[in-house]
């Protein structure tokens, strides 16, 4: 879908907190693979601790969070706060669902360096991952 | 007997039968004078229309399941709500019974949902956000106060541990003064979609059916008018299936439950009349409307071709039906009132037993108060303005409606064969061919949205700027530490001894094959929290774990 699909990121897709709505998770997780991604789900209901170790762990280059719950206010920054506990922090957070506009700044003060709503281009979502994990890399490896 | 005197046959017994037991609710005529006819037949009626629709209250149900429908009574407006804590919910149930809503429908927060108190660590974030938040008796009298429960039906969107706000409901409305048989309303209590569509599973399939099957029983004898499950294929649609897989998977699990009550030795005609069903209702208007009498059809063919039974109220399928929520947009949002209002329609003129109709911002957060008036006013439109609620199944004998009728009906039927080919739903589930099929079926069809083949007005065509904000519900998280502290509160004051006792009870039980319903009851009345009773049954039964 998008012209920089050459290289072969390694990304997280993850649902913290206990909302079982995937649809949009799932979606997301399988036109980031479709896209030359590489794409590891960890599946519903995960701690905010869960998801950062599994980032780790897999070495991921960029992480995306979905929420439709309301929860996002609470779980994205403790995602990001998790990240900092494994001094994994450079790993870019990106969080997608149900959030009122208002919520938008707070959350990027927190750290999630994107926001995206329903009705969003697939190729706006895209090019924010490879953008995230481009800067990933670019910083890890200067 | 001649083919005419069918049509007399069904007026001199189900129709008058109907219509003395409920009356019609006024005189029907158009704006001109012209009297409205109750039910419009084809001027021949020949085997073929007796065998695929009948007359409304008749097998197969094609064309509804009262002879009279909403000339008798309107369907039941029932707005699903709740958030926050049970003192704020109670409040927006109290102003939407004022409103002229005539059911409650009862959203309880994640937390509740997954049987984890307030104070659980997994639920940290939650409290309180998509619905209210319950961890015990107290709360549950709360939320119910100063609510006429002999009078109110109430829906309880409650699915693993129905056992326990079933059993909630019932000490309430005890402490109330209503007795248990006189209890209207509906639990959903269908385990099976929520491993492939809503998520809020807590224990395996074998053990949360028997959970199911314990409450049939329990309220086949207790609560003789409460619903026992709501059988839904909303959350399917929703996770992005087609209609038609929508009315397949639901109906394969319906079979999965009477079969599992059969073989716990339940009586078919004692239990098949309290099933209810849930669907979705999108925006293919057409479409829609004839998955409803598809899905009536088959069901009532499954009941007596399969099980064997020849009660109309075993065959007929009642339903409720929801406007689909993953059509709502973010952008443009008042558009969203007008695709709910198409949505609605098509529920009404499917034959629905009652309705939700979604608020036009909840592509954004939960509704305002005034998004939700709004909402059921849409109802109220339809129903008393529209005409459409003073003649039965008017689009019967549509040759589209028909033959789309026919088509979903045959094409359902041959996924649910596809299924019980494979093993049934259970062995489906766990190799993962029911999951699959949703997720396909999703990702084709947003992209065929990313792609512009599909138009959604407002967010791939006819977009405009949009700068002002929308105001939004918004739960304070406050909420959830004052929860903390009434169930800190609780578990001080509580006769805790008792509690213990009534919890190992609940487990020894849970090890035999004994009905769980009463044991249960026992740690409702000595304020066991959710959490606490939950615990138990995930030491006994196991937990799920989602296939990947």
């Amino acid at each position: 879908m998008t012209e920089k699909s050459s290289k072969r990121y390694r990304v997280l897709v993850g649902k913290p907190g206990l909302d079982g709505h995937d649809r949009g998770a799932k979606f997301i997780a399988r036109a980031l693979r479709d896209d030359g991604f590489e794409v590891v789900y960890t599946g519903i209901r995960r701690t905010p601790e869960e998801i950062a170790a599994a980032a780790v762990q897999e070495d991921v280059s960029a992480i995306g969070l979905s929420s439709l719950s309301g929860g996002h206010v609470r779980l994205f920054p403790a995602v990001v706060e998790a990240l900092k506990k494994f001094h994994a922090e450079d790993i870019p957070v990106i969080g997608g669902g149900v959030i009122p506009d208002e919520d938008v700044v707070a959350l990027k003060k927190a750290g999630i360096i994107e926001i995206f709503r329903p009705g969003t281009p697939l190729k706006k979502i895209l090019a924010a991952f490879h953008q995230a994990c481009e800067s990933y890399h670019h910083k890890a490896f200067r | 007997m001649s083919k005419h005197s069918s049509f007399a046959k069904w007026q001199e017994n189900e129709l008058r039968k109907s219509i003395s037991r409920f009356p019609e609710r006024k005189n029907f005529t158009n704006h001109g004078g012209d009297e409205i006819p109750r039910l419009a037949v084809p001027a021949e009626i020949d085997d073929a229309y007796l065998e695929n629709l009948g007359f409304p209250g008749q097998y197969p149900f094609t064309r509804g399941v009262q002879p009279t429908m909403y000339r008798g009574r309107l369907w039941t407006m029932r707005q699903y709500a709740g958030f926050s804590t049970a003192a704020e919910s109670n409040r927006r149930y109290r102003y939407l019974l004022d409103q002229g809503n005539t059911g409650l429908s009862i959203a309880f927060d994640l937390p509740t949902q997954i049987g984890y108190d307030s104070d659980d660590p997994m639920s940290r974030g939650e409290v309180g956000k998509v619905g209210v938040a319950i961890d015990s008796l107290a709360d549950i009298e709360v939320l119910f106060d100063r609510i006429p429960l002999e009078r109110v039906s109430t829906s309880m969107t409650i699915n693993s541990p129905a056992i326990v706000l079933l059993a909630m409901y019932v000490v309430a409305a005890e402490k109330q003064g209503v007795s248990a048989e006189q209890l209207k309303g509906t639990i959903q209590n269908d385990i099976l979609k929520e491993y492939v569509a809503r998520g809020t599973y807590i224990f395996p399939p074998q053990p949360s059916l028997r959970l199911i099957t314990n409450t049939f029983q329990w309220c086949s004898r207790n609560m003789p008018v409460f619903n026992t499950i709501s059988i839904s294929g909303y959350h399917i649609r929703e996770a992005g299936s087609t209609a038609v897989q929508e009315v397949a998977f639901t109906l394969a699990n319906g079979i999965t439950y009477v079969q599992a009550a059969i073989d716990a030795g339940l009586e078919l005609d004692v239990f098949a009349r309290r099933l209810a069903f849930f669907f979705n209702c999108s925006s293919d208007f057409l479409e829609e409307i004839a998955k409803f009498r598809a899905a009536r059809r088959l069901w009532a063919r499954i009941m007596k071709e399969r099980f064997g039974t020849g009660k109309p109220a075993s065959q007929m399928m009642r339903f409720h039906t929801q406007t689909a929520g993953n059509t709502l947009a973010a952008q443009q949002i008042d558009n969203n009132i007008v695709r709910v209002t198409v949505q609605a329609l098509a529920a009404v003129l499917g034959g629905t037993q009652s309705l939700h109709t979604n608020s036009k911002d909840e592509a954004l957060s939960l509704p305002t108060e005034e998004s939700v008036r709004t909402a059921l006013r849409t109802q109220q439109i339809i129903a008393h303005e529209s005409g459409v609620a003073n003649t039965v199944d008017p689009l019967a004998g549509s040759y589209y409606i028909e033959q789309l009728t026919d088509r979903i009906e045959q094409q359902a039927s041959e996924l649910i064969k596809k299924i019980e080919d494979a093993g049934g739903v259970v062995a489906c589930i766990e190799e993962g061919f029911i999951q699959r099929q949703i997720e396909n079926s999703a990702y084709e069809f947003q992209l065929e949205i990313e792609r512009g083949e599909r138009v959604i007005v407002g967010v791939n065509q006819f977009q405009v700027e949009e700068k002002s904000r929308t105001p939004v519900l918004r739960v304070d998280p406050a909420v959830e530490q004052e929860q903390v502290k009434r169930l800190a509160q609780l578990r001080k004051n509580r006769d805790n001894i008792s509690v213990g006792h009534a919890l190992e009870n609940l487990e020894r039980a849970a090890r035999s094959d004994e009905n769980l319903m009463e044991p249960v009851l026992d740690c409702v009345r000595k304020y066991a929290t959710i959490g606490e009773t939950c615990n138990v049954l995930r030491q006994v039964f196991g937990v799920y774990k989602e296939r990947k």
